[in-house]
């Protein structure tokens, strides 16, 4: 009874986790993007948590408070701070056709869905319905990527797609072994760290934050 | 005991250059630390042709012969390396491109690059070797975008998103593989060990396991540089300072291969057909298809090798695709001839580039006039990669071609022409760099040039004479991929 109360939540937490990646796909403004990111950490951890408490798995406990630290706490501050520095508040990204991305990104979750379906009915898990969703996020992450041409824009889509993972791995077997977990978020802050320093070697040297200047690197 | 040595003594290094790198000897430190390595690895070796395989730290590290063979080859290209960019790098320095601060953190990275891949290489968790790649992956960004010119940034950054998508796909793949064997290992710490997994392979569910694959392939081959994944490769080559590139292109590339070859076998083993190889042999076959024709639009002599790389990265996984025996034993030959001979290319090249300040083919020239050494040392590692006999490449390409006519006669024609339009393209560019009129100046340290002719004197030996053990130890491993 209580199983499926929790269930419920967690479908809740991961509807909300699609709509932030789609709200990520449309967001213009650079502070907003982060704050979007925030969300979706806390989505995550409120998730894993969740998970966590009803299934009595314990070590995801950790990895919730892992992602509260660094991916709701740490690098939005980080990047906010980035930002303030590089002073780009109120840089706004010309994007155009917004509709048209958001259409691919729908098609793009009803394909993780079918995706998703084979596997999701071996799952053993009480959030098994959730993989589809995970994987619609990588996707839509993925997409965010694409699209984008500033570079924060691109880190945080990066790290969406870590997000994601992370989500997937939750809903699919109840988290990766402590250890691996443990490594993949040591990976994840040393590359938001080294993409800290590149920002500023890359300002220093285009004086700007704009990929646009670099495309110079092609086959002739 | 020496797998602790192993990994511990380029940590330590890594740590003790952070620190200390500034000193005016931190190149010799370098090299320094890279020969205890080395020494380690060797100890490691000798126990396992010794005792066989084994697994160290309560199934933390496995070693047996597939792995062991990458860990000395590594551990040998590095301390070559680490003596070819001593010279280099004063060099660089010597002609502004570089200060003590950079200096410092190009030691430092560098050795925590080299423990990143020793761990990825003797971890026995498919968790912790998707944790190995992406450090080495985030050791070496910093180092591509070492000079920090407008394009070595741009070379850097399109390294760092392109390997980290890919290095996210392979992630996917990871938690798909636990996803897999949790059903049957019960969740915990060991169900992603491959020793554990490759015990009940035959158990794993296979739609899980192809999918899996699917994600670990293109994850892992985008570090590979497997076509149409590659295009961070040659900029990323062409960028950065050519030690980085030597190591790059000799270490990191195998270094991910074997991650995908560790996945293919459990693969093989769930699904019980092809599916792996072929899609490997997909891959690698139009890797070297593409590379060849690529090579022959190059100006840029770093950027052309890199393209080879790719080239010859696409040829091993084309021949670990087709499988068994002999295939096997030819793409781990051609993993040691690939690393052992770019890397020497890479040394030339970088002194040569050195001479001329600039990395334009058209404008280096007469290298042999100048520093006769030199010139031949870039003239017979062009011509060991391009396989001509008796250096070991023809060797491992040979058997490469007879067994693909043998079990995919379609496969040897594009095969060949690839080959052959290499071969062409690379030699009518090369020639004139090495022969030719010239003025060049003469380089203010002298050049490293002994690990060239070591490489390349070690190349030309297993061309001629594989020692029975040698040959012993590369069956083994072969058999071990399911030979």
């Amino acid at each position: 009874m209580t199983l499926t109360y929790h269930l419920q939540i967690v479908n809740l937490l991961a509807a909300l986790l699609l709509l932030i990646s789609f709200a990520m796909l449309s967001q213009r403004r650079i502070a907003g993007l982060i704050t979007l990111f925030a969300w979706q950490g806390a989505a995550l951890t409120a998730s894993t948590a969740l998970v966590a408490w009803s299934t009595g798995q314990h070590h995801l406990y950790y990895s919730a408070a892992l992602t509260l630290v660094l991916k709701v706490i740490g690098m939005p501050w980080f990047f906010f701070r980035i930002v303030k520095k590089l002073d780009m508040d109120r840089d706004v990204e010309p994007m155009i056709n917004i509709p048209t991305t958001m259409l691919i990104g729908i098609v793009l979750v009803i394909f993780s869905f079918n995706l998703a379906l084979p596997i999701s009915e071996l799952s053993g898990t009480v959030m098994r319905s959730t993989l589809g969703i995970a994987l619609a996020c990588v996707l839509l992450a993925f997409l965010m990527m694409i699209t984008r041409s500033k570079a924060i824009p691109q880190v945080i889509g990066f790290l969406a797609i870590e997000n994601s993972l992370f989500f997937a791995a939750t809903s699919a077997t109840y988290g990766m072994p402590l250890v691996v977990e443990l490594g993949v978020a040591l990976d994840v802050m040393v590359g938001v760290f080294v993409m800290g320093i590149f920002f500023f070697q890359i300002r220093e040297t285009f004086d700007s934050l704009d990929l646009k200047h670099m495309e110079k690197l092609k086959e002739k | 005991m020496e797998i602790y040595w192993l990994l511990g003594i380029p940590l330590t290094g890594g740590i003790f250059l952070a620190l200390w790198g500034c000193r005016k000897n931190a190149p010799e430190i370098n090299a320094l630390f890279s020969f205890l390595t080395l020494i380690a690895a060797a100890l490691l070796t000798a126990r396992i042709v010794e005792g066989g395989p084994m697994m160290v730290g309560a199934g933390w590290f496995f070693i047996d012969s597939f792995n062991v063979f990458l860990v000395a080859l590594t551990a040998l290209v590095a301390f070559t390396t680490s003596l070819f960019s001593r010279p280099y790098m004063r060099i660089e320095q010597e002609h502004g491109r570089l200060n003590a601060q950079r200096l410092r953190l190009y030691h430092s990275s560098y050795q925590i690059f080299i423990a990143a891949m020793l761990l990825a290489l003797t971890t026995n968790n498919m968790g912790i070797l998707w944790v190995a790649m992406e450090a080495a992956t985030l050791a070496t960004v910093l180092l591509v975008s070492l000079y920090r010119t407008p394009a070595s940034l741009e070379a850097a950054w399109k390294y760092f998103i392109l390997c980290g998508v890919g290095i996210a796909l392979a992630l996917f793949g990871t938690i798909l593989l636990y996803f897999a064997a949790e059903k049957v290992l019960g969740s915990g710490g060991t169900a992603l060990q491959w020793t554990q997994l490759n015990g009940v392979k035959a158990q794993l569910e296979p739609t899980v396991l192809s999918l899996a694959f699917v994600f670990l392939l293109v994850g892992y081959g985008t570090k590979v540089g497997l076509a149409p994944l590659h295009s961070w490769l040659p900029d990323a080559h062409a960028e950065g300072p050519t030690p980085v590139s030597a190591v790059l292109s000799g270490l990191l590339l195998n270094v991910a291969l074997y991650a995908v070859m560790r996945s293919k076998v459990l693969v093989d083993g769930a699904l019980g057909n092809n599916m792996a190889g072929n899609l490997m042999m997909g891959f690698g076959l139009l890797s070297v298809v593409l590379a060849a024709f690529l090579i022959k639009r190059q100006t840029d002599v770093k950027r052309m090798f890199a393209y080879s790389s790719i080239e010859h990265m696409g040829l091993i996984t084309f021949a670990f695709g087709m499988g068994g025996a002999v295939a096997n034993f030819a793409a781990l030959l051609h993993m040691t001839m690939h690393s052992l001979t770019k890397s020497a290319i890479f040394f030339a090249v970088g002194h040569a580039t050195q001479k001329a300040g600039t990395q334009l083919m058209a404008d280096i020239r007469g290298l042999i006039q100048t520093n006769p050494t030199l010139g031949w040392g870039l003239m017979l590692g062009t011509v060991a990669i391009l396989g001509v006999p008796p250096f070991g490449v023809f060797a491992s390409e040979f058997l490469i071609i007879t067994t693909a006519m043998h079990e995919h006669p379609w496969a040897t024609p594009f095969l060949l022409l690839a080959l052959g339009v290499a071969f062409a393209s690379i030699f009518g560019k090369v020639q004139p760099m090495v022969f030719g009129e010239t003025e060049l100046p003469k380089l203010s340290y002298q050049p490293a040039l002994t690990p060239v002719f070591l490489h390349l004197g070690l190349v030309l030996m297993l061309g001629l004479f594989i020692p029975p053990y040698l040959a012993d130890w590369y069956r083994q491993a072969a058999q071990l991929l399911g030979g």
